[in-house]
């Protein structure tokens, strides 16, 4: 699985329905994407465009109606529950609206949690932790629990968590919704440096125009179609003060 | 990891504290009421065993269909040669043979005529054989209230209550009169050398005890016996052992129609102790079982609630990448720790509550005055060693129960739908 030599995820003709009722309703509509290794992309779209199912699928919580994903070189149809939490164990990283980190563990136990899984020796674990933390600017808070952070601090706890086993994709469902502007601008850039520096690939679901000026690669969806796929050359930025 | 979780289990109050202290409130219930029906019932059954029924009970099996009123006239000959029969067939077994009787005592004035008179029922066992072990297990020498136990012939031991009402004092002598085994009037003259109260109110109103073979010059029974009763070595009961022996004893009598003839009863064929023994034996099933399903469904909830709250923490860590059977594996181990935690804290304080009422006692004599039943006037727990671990059953089981219930849900729904709720 070397997910430099091809792309990262790989969707083809991805169909999703859901039951509803006596029938069924259909949220992704043959959809054909790849996802190259590095890239700073989104799908964007309205609220009820598949943007959360399809990174669902792409996280492996999901599985496809119809058509293949492939993410990482493993078809995610085609795994069982253990393998699928095997590759999100190792190579795919989460960052959530609502943060969801765990109330009674310290920030430090919080990031550490991913290395336990992966039962990673404890230097190299502390090791780890301590320099993820430094990234998200938290090292002075690592023992402090989730309650008594800023929702700004919270999300950044979040990153470190996604960030700290080195995945091959970040799969971030609109991280920024419960922000404020600053927090949003902060915790982006924070994702756009660790993007360029460690060559992780990001993917959001988003619709918040804070995002999406981020993107190098938007990838609009309506109603389960994708209906655009535009790459940004020079993304625009926040300037001081906007 | 586990330290991981461990942490995580102790920080959460909702996953240990209030779990625990349900499982503990139960177990210690459970603990406590096993303890306490145990005690009471095992006292009823031992104080029958000590003063009515024996652990195994010789008669003629005429008397054993009457035995309700003394029938004396259908009692055991050739006594002695039985008894010794007996020790040899089944050493180590105790043989006491005893006659019960009913008379009237008479108390006379400084000029011989009647100064009070009053029924009593007697109870004649041996008093002055070497050891003499009627007298322990019958816990006379700790019943008695006044006085001196029989050191010579004649002397007689009558209930406190009735001494008090006949206005008897030790040293005084009354004249009992009843019946010969054949039928005829028996005027005997003993010395009251002591009061006793048993604590059993079917004795306290009226009993009286006399030497055995003073009973049997009295009533004319030489060599004979009412019954005879046996006791299994250390004075503990054992429903198998009594029942090869009894079975081995009457199996050469069983086709002999002669009335007369022996007959062996267990403890419980004799006044529907067996209903009162399988009425333990069920009801404590029952407790446990009752327990188990009250303490399943309380913390199945808990389980269930503990789980919906913890949506976010099992979504994230299915996120993350923990498998769905190291969630659910990691929940039921848990469960197991606040379960054994909660089983041997519950422990711990149902059998010191169950110590305390062992010593202490409930006192219900004021309610048991006019009670026919021999059974203590004092009810007492008992703690065992089956106490001990009984509460580990609903405790463990509840525990892990509810937790599987609840984890189920995990299997049974979707890791995106688990996602979705997490999200909402």
């Amino acid at each position: 699985m070397n997910a430099s030599n091809g792309p990262i995820a790989r969707l083809s003709g991805l169909v999703k329905r859901f039951p509803m009722g006596r029938g069924h309703f259909t949220a992704l509509r043959g959809i054909d994407l790849q996802i190259m290794p590095g890239e700073f992309t989104g799908v964007v779209g309205p609220s009820g465009s598949g943007k959360t199912t399809l990174l669902n699928i792409i996280g492996s919580l999901d599985t496809p109606s119809e058509g293949s994903a492939v993410v990482l070189g493993r078809s995610i149809g085609e795994l069982s529950h253990k393998q699928a939490a095997d590759l999100r164990n190792h190579h795919i990283g989460f960052i959530f609206q609502t943060f969801n980190l765990l109330p009674v563990y310290s920030v430090y136990e919080n990031v550490e949690f991913p290395l336990l899984l992966l039962r990673k020796p404890a230097e190299e674990r502390r090791k780890a932790v301590l320099e993820m933390l430094e990234w998200v600017g938290l090292s002075d808070k690592i023992r402090s629990r989730p309650s008594q952070l800023s929702g700004g601090e919270c999300q950044r706890v979040a990153i470190a968590r996604a960030m700290v086993k080195k995945p091959g994709i970040v799969l971030a469902d609109e991280p920024t919704a419960n922000l404020d502007a600053d927090n949003s601008h902060h915790i982006l850039k924070t994702m756009v440096r660790m993007n360029e520096n460690f060559g992780t690939t990001f993917c959001f679901a988003t619709h918040d125009e804070k995002v999406i000026r981020y993107l190098r690669r938007k990838i609009l969806l309506e109603d389960g179609r994708v209906t655009k796929d535009e790459t940004v050359k020079k993304p625009r930025l926040r300037r001081a003060g906007t | 990891m586990i330290r991981f979780l461990i942490k995580g289990l102790l920080r959460d109050r909702h996953r240990s504290l209030f779990p625990l202290l349900t499982v503990t409130a139960g177990v210690t219930l459970t603990v406590f009421f096993h303890c306490w029906l145990g005690g009471v019932f095992g006292d009823i059954i031992d104080y029958n065993a000590r003063f009515t029924t024996g652990h195994l009970k010789v008669t003629t099996k005429a008397y054993a269909r009457e035995a309700d009123l003394f029938p004396n006239d259908l009692a055991l000959f050739g006594v002695d040669s039985l008894c010794r029969r007996l020790q040899d067939q089944f050493p180590g077994t105790q043989w006491s043979p005893r006659i019960r009787f009913a008379g009237l005592l008479d108390v006379p004035d400084e000029n011989g005529e009647t100064r009070s008179q009053g029924t009593a029922v007697g109870l004649a066992v041996d008093m002055h054989s070497a050891g003499a072990p009627e007298i322990g297990r019958l816990r006379i020498d700790q019943s008695l209230v006044r006085g001196t136990l029989p050191e010579s012939r004649w002397e007689m031991l009558i209930s406190d209550t009735l001494a008090v009402r006949l206005g008897l004092e030790p040293g005084e002598t009354v004249t009992l009169v009843g019946t010969t085994m054949n039928g005829d009037m028996a005027m005997r003259n003993f010395t009251v050398c002591g009061t006793v109260r048993f604590g059993i109110a079917a004795m306290d109103r009226g009993a009286m005890i006399i030497d055995l073979e003073d009973c049997r010059e009295a009533l004319d029974m030489p060599d004979a016996a009412g019954e005879i009763l046996g006791f299994l070595p250390g004075e503990s009961y054992d429903p198998i052992e009594v029942s090869r022996i009894a079975s081995t004893f009457n199996d050469p009598f069983a086709g002999v129609q002669d009335d007369f003839a022996p007959f062996m009863q267990r403890l419980e064929d004799q006044g529907g102790l067996s209903e009162m023994i399988a009425y333990i034996d069920h009801f404590s099933g029952l407790l446990v079982f009752v327990f188990v399903l009250a303490m399943s469904i309380v913390l199945w909830n808990a389980g269930l609630i503990g789980g919906l709250r913890r949506y976010g923490e099992i979504g994230v860590r299915l996120a993350i990448g923990e498998s769905k059977g190291h969630v659910f594996r990691a929940m039921l181990a848990e469960s197991v720790c606040v379960g054994a935690a909660g089983s041997v804290t519950g422990t711990a304080v149902g059998l010191a509550l169950a110590y305390w009422l062992q010593v202490k006692g409930l006192n219900i004599g004021s309610f048991m005055k006019e009670a026919s039943m021999v059974m203590p006037l004092v009810l007492r727990a008992r703690v065992t060693p089956t106490a001990g671990v009984l509460g580990f059953l609903p405790g463990l089981f509840s525990t892990v129960l509810g937790s599987l219930l609840a984890g189920i849900g995990i299997y049974r729904r979707k890791t995106a739908q688990l996602f979705k709720e997490l999200e909402a």
